[in-house]
């Protein structure tokens, strides 16, 4: 093993005061969103389950419940503390992933990609500086979120805040450090990003998996994922702190591994290598150019897009014949509306999921118009004779169309899965495209009239998934709901199908479009 | 001769900064016309608006005989652009970006295209990440002159050509010329102007300060003179257009506005003169007195 000689770090100090400097914003407000996620449980699980008898009613339905375990993981205990653990852990464990991944690439991978490294690299500045204050910056934002979580959560319990605290904040440590070997291996920091998010997909599938086995978290497959570890780490119900062990190994050896990469590569350089391209191109068009560029991406929704409606599907399958097995999980599920009720209420609510992600695509879609124009490569591209509204229908034909195509397969892959009701389940897969057309087309028209505030176009769908997620359990007011497209539609399948919101939300998505559009014709370029 | 493009009193702003101020451009058809200022000029503003990616607050440009903010499809399907600064994308290669670019133009010449990878010893399989800067100036270049069109705008297309490519591309513009393309050629390289270049227009602060063949722009600068007298110098000091006169017992030197040259020789010989050195205007001395901040446009004429 390598050791970290002093003069290595030289430098490290300043990058990261840097790195902070540079993330002010991003990282405040990640820790921020997240942390108000978790802090606002205890209040609104109080008013949703109010009687120890509420609660225990829903401990018996968790057990015996493996498709909501398998979403949200088991419960251990019924103490406030113990519940909102069990309900929000998992996904701000997930949160801070991602915010752990986007930081340590951001100040690694696509530093190297931009040629800024070189410039970094060249002045006082040891070897492994870089990544170790990029290591760090991930480090003081998992801390503040740990700090947050633990003092917010106190009066649920001291020992347990802390629990959950640092459990979340070793998720995200977790991450950070595979991050930072991913970055090792690709030249794109897009792919780097995409493969870090792809190995939290595997962790949620994993620990999905196991918890869906068992009822308290034992499974193999549960403790393979480190938000598994998170589960298991069993915040206010007698913690196992020997588990927090398991994170700082992990990210020990990750962040091990990283270094000795990138000991071993030079700047800029990869172990995937770029293979050359053909000498002749066959690329006629703006449009051709938009889906050469997107091909890769819509590629991937798609597969995921299928594979989710595939394993939710399956699961909706699990929930009915349970059903069948168990008198108690019966009366439960009858008392909601019968068994066709609560099998229309969880597909419609996965479905209903998928929708809002998949309003995340049509954004990073669209905004593909912003990173065409800033970088300058939309500038010589618009210089031939291409006029403005083709080039950007090129992107958004795909941006849209490419919004229902996954919500198609979306659906097919439920309708496979569940292997019923394909029409229901399809139609109710495509409804949900009109209020992620809204979102698609608030973002041409931020682009179109506002360019610099394009990117606020995912400060937009992160609120929209919020609300979509978090809103109903905080029993948020409907004013507030109502802000979601979302919130809109008809809840397919089992319930009315509405014409009028849908055809509301398609006519305001058309006419955001146009008059982004029109904005795009009559302003200037960005350069 | 029509004109490839006609721009007067063009402005445009930026919140608070003012990138053109009244600018004023003609470009003749066949013509390669060098367009020079100091950076931050408003070259690049300039030539963005006369690829209709920027609209002018007010002013009229024409090119090829149109608007290129409403007819840009029409106009660009005539013209290559060069940008000073190429960004290419990462999973593309440079022959896939050279006919992606041609076939979005009036098309492009095979042949002529792989003449030019071969002159410019471009690799074409290469994708864009791995391409150097001068790399990816010749991606562009190669498309540019491969295209088959009327107007090629090239703004500095030459930073980070090697001398031996700088001199690949200066053979090509020359070949443009002569097959009767109009090119306008924005550059800082004044040896490459002085090579290529018809005409020349200066512009600094966004407006033009100065336009002509550089045989014109010569007669508007000063000429030095250092001469050894075979008598003490008589009334130079009087003389119009004498600057920085330096006496020293029979020696003499001085700078004369060229068109006052004549008055100064004839004076110097009165006092007979035993030798002379004259050194006409370099291109450098013109441009420094148009960029220097402390000259007026108005003291330089």
């Amino acid at each position: 093993m390598t050791t970290l000689a002093a003069p290595q770090l030289t430098g490290t100090g300043t990058l990261l005061r840097f790195a902070l400097r540079r993330d002010r914003l991003m990282v405040p407000v990640w820790v921020a969103v997240n942390a108000l996620m978790v802090l606002s449980m205890p209040n609104s699980l109080k008013s949703l389950y109010d009687t120890p008898a509420d609660r225990a009613d829903l401990l018996r339905q968790m057990e015996t419940n493996s498709s909501l375990r398998a979403l949200i993981g088991p419960v251990f205990d019924d103490s406030l503390g113990a519940l909102t653990a069990w309900r929000v852990g998992v996904y701000a464990g997930a949160l801070a992933a991602v915010m752990s991944l986007i930081v340590v690439v951001r100040h690694t991978r696509d530093e190297e990609e931009s040629g800024r490294q070189e410039l970094v690299a060249s002045g006082m500045v040891g070897r492994r500086a870089s990544l170790t204050a990029a290591l760090l910056t991930a480090l003081v934002a998992n801390a503040a979120l740990a700090l947050l979580v633990t003092a917010g959560l106190a009066g649920q319990g001291a020992t347990g805040a802390l629990a959950l605290g640092l459990g979340i904040g070793g998720v995200g440590l977790v991450f950070a450090t595979m991050a930072a070997i991913v970055a090792q291996l690709t030249e794109s920091a897009r792919l780097a990003r995409g493969l870090t998010a792809a190995v939290l997909g595997a962790a949620f599938v994993l620990r999905a998996a196991g918890d869906s086995a068992t009822d308290d978290g034992s499974s193999v497959l549960t403790w393979l994922s480190p938000l598994g570890w998170l589960e298991n780490l069993r915040s206010f119900a007698d913690e196992r702190w020997w588990v927090l062990l398991l994170f700082l190994t992990a990210a020990a050896l990750q962040g091990t591994a990283a270094y000795v990469l990138a000991g071993r590569r030079d700047v800029g350089m990869s172990f995937l290598p770029t293979r050359p391209g053909p000498a002749a191109g066959r690329l006629a068009s703006a449009s051709a150019l938009a889906w050469r560029l997107q091909r890769g991406s819509v590629l991937g929704w798609s597969i995921g897009f299928l594979l989710a409606g595939l394993v939710y599907g399956g699961m909706t399958d699990g929930v009915a014949d349970f059903v069948g097995d168990n008198d108690n999980a019966r009366e439960i599920f009858e008392r909601m509306g019968g068994q066709s009720g609560i099998t229309d209420a969880f597909l419609a609510s996965m479905v209903g999921m998928l929708g809002l992600i998949a309003a995340l695509y049509i954004v990073s879609s669209v905004l593909r118009l912003h990173g065409e124009e800033t970088s300058g490569r939309a500038e010589p591209v618009l210089a031939n004779a291409v006029g403005r509204l083709r080039w950007a229908a090129g992107h958004l034909v795909i941006a849209f169309g490419g919004a229902a195509l996954i919500m198609l397969l979306a659906g097919l892959g439920f309708a496979v899965g569940h292997g019923k009701q394909a029409g229901p389940i399809l139609g109710a897969c495509l409804v949900q495209v009109a209020a992620v057309w809204v979102v698609g087309g608030l973002t041409v028209l931020l682009h179109g009239l506002a360019p610099r505030a394009a990117v606020a176009a995912w400060g937009v769908a992160g609120a929209i998934l919020l609300i979509g997620w978090v809103g109903p359990a905080l029993d948020a007011p409907q004013v507030l709901l109502d802000l979601s497209p979302f919130g809109h539609l008809p809840k397919l399948p089992g319930g009315q199908m509405e014409w009028g919101p849908v055809l509301t939300l398609l006519l305001l998505a058309a006419a955001m479009t146009a008059a982004g559009l029109a904005g795009l014709r009559r302003r200037d370029l960005s350069t | 001769m029509t004109k490839a493009i006609t721009v007067s009193g063009l402005h445009k702003t930026f919140g608070s900064t003012h990138a053109l101020d009244g600018l004023d451009l003609e470009v003749e058809t066949g013509e390669v016309h060098g367009f020079l200022g100091p950076n931050g000029a408003g070259k690049s503003t300039a030539i963005r608006v006369l690829l209709g990616l920027l609209r002018a607050d007010s002013g009229a440009a024409q090119v090829l005989g149109r608007d290129p903010w409403t007819d840009a499809v029409e106009v660009h399907r005539r013209i290559a652009y060069v940008p000073g600064d190429v960004t290419l994308w990462r999973n593309l290669s440079g022959g896939e970006v050279i006919d992606l670019y041609g076939r979005l133009r009036g098309g492009l010449d095979t042949g002529r295209r792989a003449e030019l990878i071969e002159r410019f010893e471009l690799d074409p399989t290469k994708k864009g990440r791995t391409y150097s800067k001068g790399n990816r100036q010749k991606v562009a270049l190669v498309a540019a002159f491969a295209s088959d069109v009327d107007l090629l705008i090239l703004d500095e297309p030459t930073s980070g050509l090697d001398p031996l490519m700088e001199e690949v591309f200066q053979r090509c513009v020359e070949e443009e010329r002569d097959r009767g393309r109009t090119v306008l050629l924005s550059s800082h390289i004044l040896s490459e102007v002085e090579e290529l270049c018809d005409r020349v227009s200066i512009i600094r602060k966004g407006h033009t300060v100065e336009t002509g063949s550089l045989a014109d722009l010569r007669h508007l600068t000063r000429t030095s003179v250092t001469a050894e007298l075979a008598g003490p110098p008589n009334g130079l000091t009087h003389l119009p257009g004498v600057h920085d006169l330096d006496v020293q017992g029979h020696r003499v030197r001085l700078q004369v506005d060229t068109d006052k040259l004549d008055a100064v020789l004839r004076s110097l010989t009165d006092s007979g003169v035993r030798s002379l050195t004259s050194t006409p205007p370099t291109l450098e001395e013109l441009f420094l007195r148009h960029y220097q901040e402390d000259v007026t446009p108005e003291a330089a004429r």
